[in-house]
């Protein structure tokens, strides 16, 4: 298969178009611009609709009538403009519709930056937007990821009926790197749920989320729970790397997961027992892959460019049989190899780090 | 010939339909509350009836149709 | 004896949710008439929006989405770009449309978004119990302008429909009522073209309706519609604002 080399926003959107994404609403911000500039030259001749809305707000509802319609829809942004998109993400998920969003993290709060972040963990695993309700996550650490993530999103959100997000960050979304493109196997979902007019051949749908009568409502939330629990049994994934003999895990997700397994190996280099797990999904969390290094590593070292948000699930995974250290650089500051190779020095006891 | 039923369990008794009748002969009846627990509209005298469907237009409810 | 006037097909046969009294019900009917007319039920999507309309999608029999509120213009612009040879429309309350929603409508109007905006304007927030409305009068008593709308520290209405005539991409603007038998034919006439435009590419099409709210008003039903013709007409003029296709050099394609 061919191999390009392609910025990882332009791979995302590329990626999309290949995975049957029929249309893209969007409002421009730093750093996930490339994504809408990308589909609005492509779309036209790839047979898909793009527009600039007039507002994030607006973009993600666009993505909501148009997912009602059966279409594979998507989004993208950057942190601040999430926010903006979480009301209508909620009305997403509580419509039970499929799309595709995707955040290029930059630094926060506020206005915060335009430099790399992952200080959004928070918003996108547990709360984006009001009411009970999850997203799937996946946290992809190279352009080729992102690209298999995006395809993968596409197809568990329409399995599941449920929207799906990537959660990059602007380091990803700026690197150039080499791609392929895988052929696309899935077959399409049948969505006899689609609002995109009966034909006088059907009763009529409706995509709602509104249910006045609590009982009604806690059924539909929990229905949707059950859906849930078979993603978290099926779908959590993890990669593990030198963990089998690890003293140290050094765990890390996304753009600073690359830096970690720098770290990781140059502590191998020093004879340190480091090794890396990171989660590839972050919602579901690979729970079990992280019970399973709890049964040998003494000690977790949690990396992220936050002050420190994945560190609870981390603790939660591995029910806090084992310390979990933190160590993050935040604001847009990337962490460097030394950095984190410093860290391991300090908790791995065979580097005479604590006793 | 023309005449009006009027729904007995869609009716709200709002009397919007009375203002409308140019004969004058929908009334709201004040003896037999529906399920909702309205008086609802009736015609008073079906020989006057035109079927000019007035009232019915200003129905919010669709409680009411016109044969001729 | 043949049926001269009944429910329209497309309109369910169910008791709506609203007030006695309340002209949402002949607003939802002209809507079904014009369906049923044009025969498009099978290919109309309606989106909702949130206040006393919201479960206006249990009334309509044609596909209904609920959409958040105000923001019923961008689910209708999702739904009509990926669906284009549809018809699609919405059905907003005042708060919903020219408050919450104004960014959603302004800009769907001015992208000249070939969908039909169904506007119903009572002056007040219906459901959430009868607050201050972009669209209440001035010195209009509500829940939360208890001593009456003041200007001065209020601002003033927004009357959507000259607003909108001001934008290229609208090419309906025209504001109807509900209070009479002939203001009724004459928005039933509205919406048909509304409708129509929408058939023939013509651009954003909205029809704005004076409407009632006899229970937060104070009123009775028969004085609401009373207060529609005394007060609301002569701040909110009936007629057309804004009468062409917003799209021309598209003719004849």
């Amino acid at each position: 298969m061919e191999r390009n080399l392609m910025k990882g926003n332009e791979a995302l959107a590329e990626a999309a178009i290949r995975a049957g994404c029929k249309c893209f609403f969007g409002y421009p911000i730093t750093p996930q611009t490339e994504i809408s500039a990308y589909l609005a030259k492509r779309f036209k001749a790839a047979g898909g609709v793009f527009l600039q809305a007039e507002s994030e707000i607006a973009a993600i509802n666009m993505v909501l009538g148009a997912a009602s319609t059966g279409v594979r829809a998507m989004t993208s942004s950057s942190s601040p403009g999430i926010s903006l998109k979480s009301e209508g993400i909620s009305y997403i998920a509580g419509s039970d519709l499929p799309c595709v969003i995707i955040n290029v993290q930059r630094g926060g709060p506020g206005l915060g930056g335009i430099q790399p972040s992952q200080a959004d963990y928070w918003q996108a695993t547990k709360a984006l937007g009001h009411g009970d309700f999850q997203l799937l996550v996946f946290a992809p650490n190279s352009v080729q990821e992102m690209v298999d993530a995006v395809i993968k999103a596409f197809d568990l959100a329409d399995e599941y009926r449920m929207p799906a997000m990537i959660l990059a960050d602007g380091l990803l979304g700026q690197m150039m790197e080499p791609v392929t493109f895988p052929e696309i196997t899935s077959k399409p979902v049948e969505k006899p749920w689609a609002t995109n007019g009966h034909g006088n051949k059907r009763e009529h749908n409706i995509i709602n989320s509104l249910y006045l009568q609590p009982d009604v409502l806690e059924k539909s939330v929990t229905d949707r729970f059950k859906r849930y629990d078979e993603i978290k049994e099926k779908h959590a994934e993890a990669e593990l790397y030198k963990t089998e003999d690890a003293e140290i895990v050094v765990t890390a997700y996304g753009a600073t997961s690359r830096v970690a397994k720098s770290a990781v190996n140059m502590a191998r280099e020093q004879g340190i027992k480091a090794g890396l797990i990171r989660p590839v999904t972050l919602w579901p969390f690979p729970v079990k892959q992280y019970q399973k290094i709890a049964e040998t590593a003494e000690r977790f070292l949690c990396v992220e460019m936050s002050m420190g948000q994945m560190i609870d699930d981390v603790k939660l995974a591995i029910n806090c049989s084992k310390p979990v250290e933190f160590y993050g650089r935040t604001g847009g500051v990337i962490p460097k190899p030394s950095e984190i190779l410093d860290e391991i020095k300090k908790y791995a006891k065979c580097a005479g780090g604590v006793k | 010939m023309a005449k009006i039923t009027v729904n007995f369990e869609k009716c709200k008794g709002c009397g919007l339909c009375t203002t409308a009748c140019p004969k004058k002969i929908v009334e709201i009846q004040k003896e037999k509350r529906n399920r909702k627990g309205y008086f609802t509209s009736i015609c008073i005298d079906d020989s006057k009836c035109i079927g000019c469907a007035m009232c019915a237009t200003m129905c919010p409810d669709c409680a009411i149709t016109v044969e001729k | 004896m043949a049926v001269v006037f009944e429910k329209p097909k497309s309109m369910a046969d169910v008791t709506l949710h609203y007030c006695p009294g309340c002209t949402h019900g002949i607003i939802h009917r002209l809507v079904c008439e014009v369906i049923d007319e044009m025969g498009i039920e099978g290919d109309t999507i309606g989106v909702c929006p949130v206040g006393c309309s919201v479960m206006a999608y249990d009334y309509f029999n044609c596909d209904m989405i609920e959409a958040a509120h105000g923001r019923a213009p961008a689910v209708a612009t999702g739904v009509k770009r990926t669906n284009p040879d549809k018809y699609v429309f919405t059905y907003q309350g005042d708060g919903d449309l020219a408050a919450i929603g104004t960014a959603e409508t302004v800009h769907a109007a001015t992208r000249g978004e070939n969908i039909v905006v169904i506007f119903v304007n009572n002056t007040t927030y219906g459901m959430t119990g009868g607050q201050m409305a972009p669209t209440t009068l001035p010195g209009q008593v509500t829940q939360t302008t208890p001593y009456g709308r003041d200007p001065k520290l209020m601002g003033y209405p927004v009357r959507v429909c000259e607003m909108l005539a001001t934008l290229t991409g609208t090419a309906l603007a025209q504001r109807v009522a509900v209070n009479s038998v002939p203001h009724i034919r004459e928005a039933k006439k509205a919406i048909r073209k509304a409708f129509e435009n929408q058939r023939d590419k013509k651009g954003f099409s909205i029809v704005e309706v004076l409407s009632t709210c006899p229970t937060n008003w104070g009123l009775s039903p028969v004085d609401a519609l009373k207060r529609l013709e005394d007060e609301m007409i002569p701040y909110y003029p009936l007629g057309v604002f804004k009468d062409e296709n917003a799209f021309p050099e598209k003719e004849g394609e």
